[in-house]
């Protein structure tokens, strides 16, 4: 197993956008908004809130973590036997935001602490790469 | 997205068959009986977490005499490493739709 496989579960978009994060803000939290980019929603802007992204080709089950306008969001993203947080993260910069986009995987019995979960998955990921270098 | 993620996700989800197949990752191919002396568990339940690994590809078996003999196949984690790079293209081309959106959008 490579290198990348601790790193596994985790997917990480960053780019810089020519807007402030109070725009980029809206688009990430207002549902009509939401629709235009990313899927059909029923999201509030409320940590607790459950909502879910529809599509096509099924439907992703969430619900708000954090909260921090123009700052930060985070939902958990449940889709395909996988829990994940995705969260986002908008730092204003002279041209405008740097936004990032974060969605770590863990294992659905591991969903209590979001931390512990994460290192969970790496653990195990860390100790298949060690074991998997010695065999053939 | 195909089901294979589901099927390894699930499969791994539970911490004892996970305890096994790295087990028998780490050290090579085992017996039933010789799993069982560390799971924790009996070992019809060892035998049972056997089966669901063999059935998501993570495992094969081998009978001799009275014993039958497992193995990893850590190939069939590739499709673990599929969801990275799966997920990295949805989120860019909605990094794009949400150029886009933003462009439009009044300020």
């Amino acid at each position: 197993m490579t290198k990348t496989a601790t790193e596994t579960l985790s997917v990480v978009v960053e780019r810089d956008v020519p807007f402030p994060p109070e725009k980029i803000w809206r688009a990430l939290t207002q549902p009509h908004l939401i629709e235009e980019w990313l899927m059909k929603n029923d999201f509030k802007p409320v940590p607790g809130h459950r909502f879910d992204f529809r599509a096509d080709w099924g439907s992703v089950d969430c619900r708000v973590l954090t909260v921090e306008p123009n700052r930060t969001l985070a939902y958990t993203w449940s889709a395909y036997g996988l829990e994940s947080v995705v969260t986002w993260t908008l730092s204003a910069t002279s041209t405008g935001t740097h936004l990032r986009m974060e969605q770590s995987g863990f294992l659905p019995d591991q969903q209590q602490a979001y931390q512990g979960a994460k290192y969970g998955w790496q653990k195990f990921f860390a100790n298949l790469e060690a074991v998997l270098a010695r065999i053939d | 997205m195909p089901n294979s993620h589901e099927v390894l996700f699930r499969t791994l989800a539970d911490p004892t068959r996970r305890a096994i197949f790295e087990r028998v990752c780490r050290e090579g191919e085992q017996t039933v009986r010789a799993l069982t002396a560390d799971a924790g568990v009996s070992q019809p339940a060892v035998s049972k977490h056997l089966a669901v690994l063999k059935r998501a590809g993570l495992v094969l078996d081998r009978h001799e005499g009275r014993q039958t003999h497992y193995r990893a196949q850590p190939g069939a984690l590739a499709p673990l490493l599929d969801w990275t790079r799966q997920m990295a293209g949805f989120w860019q081309s909605r990094f794009d739709h949400l150029e886009d959106l933003l462009k439009r959008m009044d300020q």
